[in-house]
Parts: C-alpha cells; structure tokens; sequence
C-alpha cells in the first residue's frame, strides 16, 4: 500500500519537449520536483537508482471509479461468487492485457448513475488522460477534491492535503469533499493561469491517489479481508462481481453493461513508478528499462533491446504457463522477426489456434471461464514482448466474444473446433479476403501515366501495385524509404516484376512529390476522427502531398478500424530502440554519439508510430469500398454489428 | 502532363509522342446533333454526352418547336404507357425485345421536360417489373438487373441515370419479406415498392423546396451557376412564400442554361441579374449564399456538376459565402473521384462563334467535380446534410 501511493500520487507538472531531468525546470516544475522528495523516499528515483533500471511493464487497471463508490459499495459487497459464464465478456476494450485487470477489480463495475457519468467523462479525456484537461472535463459533483486556488506557494501545501484526503477517508469522503467543493466553486471565477494549472495538478494527484485508495479498497472488498493485492496468477479464473451486488443493480445492468462495451479502459501508463514495481513480480519477460528517457514519452514502454533474448530462450522448456506456440510467437515479436501489422495479427491469431488445440480444461472449471483466462495470460505475455497494435486488439477482443459466446451444452472438442474454425475464418476474410478486395477497389484508382508514391513497405500497397501492373497499366511507382530501410525489400520485389520505380529517401520527398499524381499508403490503425496510426514518416508524406494537392489514399482493412480518438502521436505509441538513431546502418565505424548515450543531458526518441491527421487523407480503401476519412464512424458502427452476429 | 517528370526525360519523350498522336484524334469534333437526333438516338454516339444533350433538350433556351413537342410528349403520355405495357404483356410470352421495350419506355417517360432522367428511368423499371412473367423471384431480379444494365449502358455518362437504377434494385429487392411470401404476393410487394420509390423521387424535388425555404431570408442575394429544376424549385417556392430576394444567374457557357433560368425567373417577377461565367469573382461579395444542383452527389460528399460549380464554389469559399446544394437523393451515386481528371468524361460540343483552328485543343468536358470541403449543405430529400452524412447514407445503403 505505501509504495502503490508512490510517486504517481504526487502532482508533477509535466514538461513539454525534450529536457533533462537535472536541467533547471520552470518554476512550478521546481515546485513539484521538490515537493515530491519525501514521496520519492518510498520508491527509487527513476532516473539514477538501480532498482529503477529493472522496472517492468505493468497494466493500470481502469480509473474510472470513484474512491467514495467504492467505499460505500465495497463494504456491501460480499464475497465474489462465481458468475455465470459470458457474464464477464469484455468487449469495449482494446489492450487486451488490460482485460486482465478489468475482471480483476470486479466491483467497480457495479456503478450506478454516478459511475456512468464518469464513464462518459472518461471517454472525453480518455486519450489524453495525462493532459491538465480532465479535472475540468469530470462532472463538477464528480471529482473536485482538491481545495484550489490558493496563491503561489500554498499550492503546494494544498495539493499534498488533496493527495492525503482520499488515503485517509475511504469511508468518509463525502463531507468533505462537498466541503471541498463547496470552497472551491466560488473561487473558480478569479483565478490566474498559473493557479488554474496548479488546480490541475493538485486535481489529477488527487484522483491518482483515489484511484490508488479505491483500488486497495476493492481488493479488500472483493476478498473479504484486506489483501495486499488482488491475485496476479493468469491460470486462475478472474474474480467476479458478486452476484448479489449485481443483481441489486439489476434494472442499471443491461444498460451500464452496454456502455461498458463502449467505453475502451485506459492505457497502461508507464510513469505510474507504482504500478510499474507492482508489475515487476509478476511478469515474464524482465525487460530493463532504457535510462535517460525522454520526459513527454515516459508514458511509454521502454526497454534496453536485445538484453532478454537469450534469457527467455533458455525459459522456454521451464515455463508451463504459456504455450510454447505464443512463447514463439512472442520472442519473435521481441527480436522483431515478425513485423507489419497483418503478419503481427495473422502469427498470434494462429498461435492462439494452436494453443486452443492443445487446451484442456482443467477439472472443477469450465471451459468458458478458464480459457478466457488462460488466453488473457496470453495476451499480457506478449504485451510484455511488445505493445500490441489496435489491429491485434480487434482481432483479440473477437476471439473473446466468440468464446464467451459459446454454448455451454458444447463439449470441449466441439467447443475448440469451433473456435478454431472462427480464428480461420476471421483470418480468411478479414484479412486475407478484405486485401483482395481492397486492392480490386485501389486498382481502379491508378490510370495510365500515373507515377505512384508509397512508404515504407506496406504490404496492401505492394498487393496493389503488383495487381495494377498485371492488369497492364503504365505508371511509375515511387518508393520513399526511411531509417528502417523496410522500403529496399520492396523495391526489390517490385522490380524484380518489372515495374518501374524510383527510389527515395524521407529527406528528398519533397523534391520528389510535384511528379506524383497519386500517394498510397498502408496504415496499422484508422481512427473514429479519421486520423491515420501508421509507421513513423507518414504524417510526413502525407502532409508534403497535401500541400501538392496530391491525393493520398490509404489502404487499410477494416479490422484494423478503432473507435478511439486520438490527436496527437505522443499520447499512444511504441518506443523503439533508442540506440537504433544513434547509429548510422551500414556504416559500424561512424560512432559519434558512442560515448554520450550514457549523459544524462542526452536523450534519445525513437518512436515507431505516428498519426496523420485526417485533413491531409482523400480516401481511405477498404474492403467496404473507398470512403472519405469522416465514414470511419460508420464502418466501425456497422463492423461492430457485424463483428457480434458473425 | 510533361511538366510532371522533369526528372525522368524517357517519360517526357513518351508523354510527347502520346500527345502529337492525340490532337488528330480529338480535333475530329462531330457536328452538334439536332434535338431530333437525340431523341430518336437510342444509342448516340460515344463522343458526345447523351446526358447533356438531353438536359439540352429539356432546359435548353425556349423555342415554341421544343414546347410544341414536350406537350405533346405529355399529352401522349398515358396512353402511350398502356399501350405500351399491353403490347409487352403480349410479347413478352414470345421473349422477345425485352431489352427494347426497357430503353422505348424510357424514352418515352424521359419526353416529359420535368420528369428527370433518373427517375424516368425508375418508372421505367417499374414497368419492367409489372410487365414481367417471370415465375420465381430470381427470374425476376435477374430480369430486372438486364433491364437495369441496358438502362445504364444507354447512357454511361449520365451519374444519376446510373445511380437512380442502382438504387432502384437496392430499394426495391432488400427486403427479407420476399423469401416468406409466394412469388405473386412477393412481386406485388415488388411493384408496390417500386411505385413507392417512384413516387418519392417524383416527390423529392417538392421536399427539397421546403426544406430549404429555412435559408432563403428577406433581402438575400442568391447566386445560382447553370439551370437546375431543383434550384428553380426552390426559388419559385421561395418567391411564392413572398421572400424578397435577388438572383445572379450565371450565363451558362456552352450551352446557356443561365439564360433559362433568368427567363424562368423573370417570370416569377424575381429580381434576376445575368453574369458572365467570368464575373463570378467580381460580384461575390454582394452576394449571400450560393445555390448549385447537381449531376451526381459522390461517396466523398463532393458533387459533380456543370462546369464551373468548382470555379464558383472555390471564389465562394475564399469569400466565406455558403454554397448549397440542392440534390435529390436519387442522385448519391457510388463514385469517388480523387480529383477533375477521376471520372469518365461527359463530352460536349463547345461552339465559340468562330472557326477554331485545327491545332487549337478545346477542353470539351461538360461537368467538374466540387470537392466536398467547398460545400456547406446538401439540401436532399432525405433532409439537410453536410457533406460527410452523404458517404453515411451510402454506406447504409449499400452494405
């Protein structure tokens, strides 16, 4: 409990940009660095101690409850029983590991009004929940702790009170936050700008730090006895509400069941330091952290690359948790064998076939259940190897609802047969069937004399171009490459058909882009806003296009459609390996940066993905046909029918 | 395209020698066919649009020969169909002629100068189905997609055409009732919808009147680019509701469809002022909002219209003035042009007065595509839509 209220519950003013952790922050960054001192006493500082090195993944469960829900509920509620089956079906998620902890910390779900209210607030600030945003975005009754507006320097003291309040009164919070509140609306008028951002500060401490309270409060809750923390082992099936307390709520449910679907949980946060300790004991792959990370992207997952590979091959004979198959599967992942959105999805879908073929259910449980369970395990393993793309999340939450949604008069081998039988057929067309048709729809786009612009290597595109070019049609095709070098083995194959292509590095597009008349690119995720989640360079190109007036399609099936929203690229996004920019490929003796990756004033950003706002898109190709950016809506409202009646 | 490749001289030579291959071939202009021509023209030829030689033909400047044969048209109308069908019913045992009667009960709905094109061609589908003696349901779909694709290929110009069709058999065979019903009730259910289809597309530009009547305000100035049936609607409703209101009329170049709509609204004791397409610029800001018809509303939420829509909506946009569509839904087509250049080309005589030299290129085409970003509304009977809602509806429609 101590070290959960860690850092993560000191307010932190975050610092946009690059800077070093030791260079002399702004004054109200001073402010919180200071004040966080004897917080940081309980856990290591990240940035120098050892034990920070080897800090690991680690799942934030969703934040969406309020401590006071749970302190008026949690008492109420009884020992989790075991609920029916497809009870606990989770759709509205896209990080799957995430699910894990969502059935983990059952009774959060049995809100009432006041839960819904944060549900809906919390699709608002959902994307950018680090942001100062959300304290203003919560409904006004629901999370305004912290006693505001103070000058300058009681800020401080004030938002260390906010930090204590949820700790101490788990039961009583009501007086006093209404007390609270009551204070802080009528100063809310006359504050300054600088004190609007330490009331943001002090707000979100104080919800981190309820979060925290809240959640110990329903591990305490939902076992009966005060646990330190709620069962980590994956095999074991995940708590459940209670029955009872469901059935309490029994008009809300169906309705709050549905927008649970709806809203998508949190992302895992990385700078959470307590969750990120918590996460160590139990994971897997004990990957080290990269030192010297960059401020506005500690949110995010980074690793030392390369260092657990041989480790984890020796574990693979000892490990019996996780099926060989996926063990594969995730080491290849972790060397990066297996790249491109597709082949990512196709090799952990059929991995996971694999791991149902093998599966027996244990006695005492059902099949329903434990597999659900056991492929969760499966998914946080390979979380843990690398960030799963939104695609992957689709095609996951699909095998989830296909699980829960079978029979229970099933036996086990007809019940593996036809999940088996789904996971082929959602290969078969999703995916394999969706490009067929993508690339039918794309080719009518290219007309004789085109010249072709692509990036990177997307394999829609070169499916697309490949189909153009049997069909005899002349154009020209432009490859752009960046530092991964993805686009030469394109190239290589494009040639090698006889097409016609120039190659190009990122740097020239711009030289290059007035002779092209078309731009295709492939993309790992599409957005509810339109906006494009592809490869690190395409905003680039497709923003140079725009400003040619050339258009840009995107090619993209439309299980990689997500409802999410997102604004920016710093949000969401993998790292890669930091070192990879420090060294020029192909050229070992240019070692400039050799002997400063070490400075604490030097740090590297090495990010995989970025969005392309929605402006700069024509098209976007899909299975579905070619639809402007703003149908993204619908496809995703339509695809989710469908995604239920297959 | 040369100035594309500066850096590719192989391409250039070949662009070169394609271009000096084509002016011998488009310079061969064939001499604008009489409205006669057209009408009797089942099959006209492919380098003139027969879509805009029909709207010639309907909206071209008044001649009392051309008034003369639409009321006889009219006139003849009812009967024309009985005969028409009976005349089917009785050879449609033998098989034959099937694809004609398809294309002759077209035509004969298409004479009527206010009924458009599309929707002639969904009262004529109807037909198809009513005359039909197929016994199963798939006899009769597959009937009806023949007489659907003779429908289209008469005229692969003209988007509405090709739309009203698509979205006929849409309409009209999406329904899961048919597969529980014996054929004949199944196929009066056919007929019923069908009649009902027709009905509403005949309606639509009644709908769309009213709808847009929230927009026109007292002492607005309203631009309007080439004759539409829909625009004229909507001001000769506006002008009924006592709105005081002025038009600009833009002259219409090639075929003058300005000129019509000025006469038109003469008429109506509206206010009209005649522009030169050119002088769309020069008087945007006194004017209040802009209202276009449309060809063909496409999957992106852009239109496809007379040329000059793009001109007119592009000064619009950098003026900030609203450019309205008004569009029936008959119109939403399937089609995603990425830019002018996107589409099959609707050719169209262009007459300058004076002999044109025969090294001289003339740009023939009839239409232009307006990209979705320069339009604010879509007034359609479906409702008021922005443009995105299109690509919504055409989804709904079609998966």
């Amino acid at each position: 409990m101590e070290t959960r209220r860690g850092s993560g519950a000191v307010p932190r003013v975050r610092q946009v940009g690059f800077f070093t952790p030791n260079a002399p922050p702004q004054p109200t960054g001073q402010r919180a660095r200071t004040q966080s001192a004897p917080l940081e006493s309980n856990s290591p500082p990240l940035s120098n101690s050892p034990a920070s090195n080897s800090l690991s993944p680690v799942m934030i469960p969703p934040s969406r409850h309020l401590s006071e829900n749970i302190a008026t509920r949690s008492a109420a509620v009884p020992v989790p029983g075991r609920s029916a089956p497809g009870e606990h079906m989770v759709v509205g998620s896209y990080n799957p590991s995430e699910l894990v902890l969502e059935l983990e910390s059952p009774p959060s779900r049995t809100g009432d009004g006041e839960f819904s209210e944060e549900t809906e607030s919390n699709l608002g600030w959902l994307g950018r929940s680090n942001s100062g945003k959300f304290a203003s975005s919560l409904p006004s009754g629901g999370f305004d702790l912290s006693p505001v507006k103070p000058p300058e320097n009681v800020g401080e003291v004030e938002a260390k009170k906010s930090i204590q309040v949820p700790e101490k009164c788990v039961g009583p919070v009501e007086g006093v936050r209404s007390e609270l509140t009551s204070t802080s609306k009528p100063q809310k008028a006359k504050t300054t700008k600088a004190e609007r951002r330490a009331k943001q500060e002090s707000d979100r401490a104080a919800k981190a730090a309820a979060k925290e309270a809240m959640q110990s409060a329903a591990a305490s809750g939902g076992a009966g006895k005060p646990v330190k923390q709620p069962s980590q082992k994956k095999d074991v099936p995940p708590a459940a509400p209670s029955i009872a307390a469901s059935e309490r709520k029994g008009p809300d449910r169906p309705a709050e069941k549905e927008r649970k679907k709806d809203v998508p949980p949190p992302r895992m946060q990385f700078d959470d330091k307590s969750r990120v300790e918590k996460a160590k004991r139990r994971s897997v792959v004990n990957q080290t952290e990269v030192r010297n990370r960059v401020e506005l992207f500690r949110h995010l997952p980074q690793y030392e690359h390369g260092t657990q590979l041989p480790n984890l091959e020796s574990k693979i004979f000892h490990l019996d948790s996780i099926h060989p198959t996926v063990y594969k599967v995730g080491l290849q992942y972790l060397a990066g064998d297996i790249t491109g959105g597709n082949a990512r999805c196709i090799a952990m879908l059929q991995a996971f076939q694999e791991a149902i073929r093998d599966y027996s259910t244990p006695p005492e449980k059902t099949l329903i259940r434990d597999l659900t369970a056991k492929i969760n395990s499966y998914v946080s393993f390979l979380t843990e190897c690398r960030p799963l793309s939104m695609s992957m999340g689709n095609a996951i939450r699909f095998l989830k609802i296909h699980i829960a949604k079978l029979p229970l008069n099933l036996s086990e081998l007809e019940a593996k047969a036809a999940l088996c039988s789904d996971i082929d057929r959602f290969i078969n067309e999703k995916i394999v069937l969706a490009d067929k048709v993508i690339v039918r729809h794309a080719a009518t786009k290219i007309r004789d004399g085109d010249v072709l612009l692509t990036y990177g290597s997307s394999c829609v595109v070169e499916m697309i171009l490949l189909h153009a070019h049997e069909l005899g049609k002349q154009f020209r095709v432009v490859v752009i490459d960046s530092r991964q070098l993805e686009g030469q083995k394109l190239l290589k194959r494009l040639v090698a058909k006889g097409l016609r292509c120039t190659y190009a590095h990122i740097v020239d597009v711009s030289y290059i882009m007035h002779e092209v008349t078309r731009v295709f690119l492939g993309a790992s995720s599409v957005l509810a806003n339109g906006t494009v989640y592809s490869r690190v360079g395409t905003a680039l190109v497709a923003m140079v296009a725009h400003e040619f007036r050339v258009p840009v399609l995107v090619c993209c099936e439309a299980y990689k459609f997500h409802e999410r929203v997102q604004l920016d690229s710093i949000c969401f996004n993998e790292l890669g390996d930091p070192n990879d920019i420090a060294r020029v490929p192909g050229r070992p003796e240019v070692k400039h940066l050799d002997n400063s990756t070490d400075k604490e004033s030097l740090q590297l950003l090495n990010l995989k993905y970025d969005a392309t706002p929605s402006d700069y898109i024509s098209m976007i190709v899909t299975e579905y046909g070619m639809i402007p950016t703003t149908s993204v809506p619908v496809i995703v409202r339509e695809y989710r029918k469908e995604h239920l009646l297959i | 395209m040369w100035w594309r490749s500066p850096s590719f001289i192989l391409d250039r030579q070949q662009q070169n020698d394609t271009a000096s291959l084509n002016p011998e071939a488009t310079s061969v202009s064939s001499p604008p066919p009489s409205m006669a021509d057209t009408l009797q023209n089942p099959n006209p030829d492919a380098n003139i649009s027969a879509y805009y030689q029909t709207r010639a033909a309907h909206h071209g400047v008044l001649t009392s020969d051309w008034l003369a044969q639409a009321q006889a048209a009219v006139g003849r109308q009812p009967e024309d169909k009985l005969l028409g069908n009976d005349a089917r019913a009785a050879s449609a045992a033998g098989g034959a002629g099937k694809r004609f009667s398809v294309i002759d009960e077209f035509n004969s709905w298409r004479k009527q100068p206010d009924l458009a094109e599309a929707v002639a061609a969904i009262r004529a589908l109807a037909a198809v189905i009513r005359a039909s003696q197929a016994t199963t349901m798939m006899e009769l779909e597959i009937e009806l997609k023949k007489a659907s694709d003779s429908l289209k290929s008469w005229d692969t110009t003209s988007i509405s055409l090709t739309a009203g069709c698509d979205l006929f058999i849409r309409y009209v065979t999406r329904t899961s009732a048919l597969e529980y019903e014996d054929f004949n009730s199944a196929k009066c259910r056919l007929i019923e919808r069908a009649e009902k289809f027709g009905e509403i597309s005949y309606k639509a530009r009644r709908i769309i009147a009213m709808l847009s009547q929230d927009f026109i305000f007292d002492g607005c100035t309203i631009l309007v680019h080439g004759f539409s049936r829909v625009v004229l609607e909507v001001l000769k409703t506006a002008a009924q509701n006592k709105k005081l209101f002025r038009v600009f009329c833009t002259e219409g170049r090639p075929d003058r469809t300005g000129l019509r709509l000025s006469d038109e609204l003469a008429k109506l004791d509206v206010p009209v002022k005649l522009l030169m397409d050119s002088a769309v610029a020069y008087s945007m800001d006194e004017v209040d909002m802009v209202f276009v018809g449309a060809d063909g509303v496409v999957e992106s939420g852009g239109i496809i219209n007379m040329m000059g829509t793009y001109q007119v909506a592009l000064v619009a946009h950098s003026m900030n003035k609203p450019v309205y569509v008004a569009a029936e839904s008959y119109k939403f087509a399937r089609l995603y042009p990425l830019d002018q250049k996107d589409m099959a080309p609707a050719l169209h005589p262009v007459d300058f007065g004076v002999p044109i030299p025969a090294k001289v290129e003339v740009e023939k085409s009839a239409r232009d595509y307006t990209p979705p970003q320069y339009l604010t509304l879509l007034f359609t009977d479906l409702g008021v839509l922005t443009p995105s809602v299109v690509s919504d509806e055409l989804i709904q429609l079609y998966l």
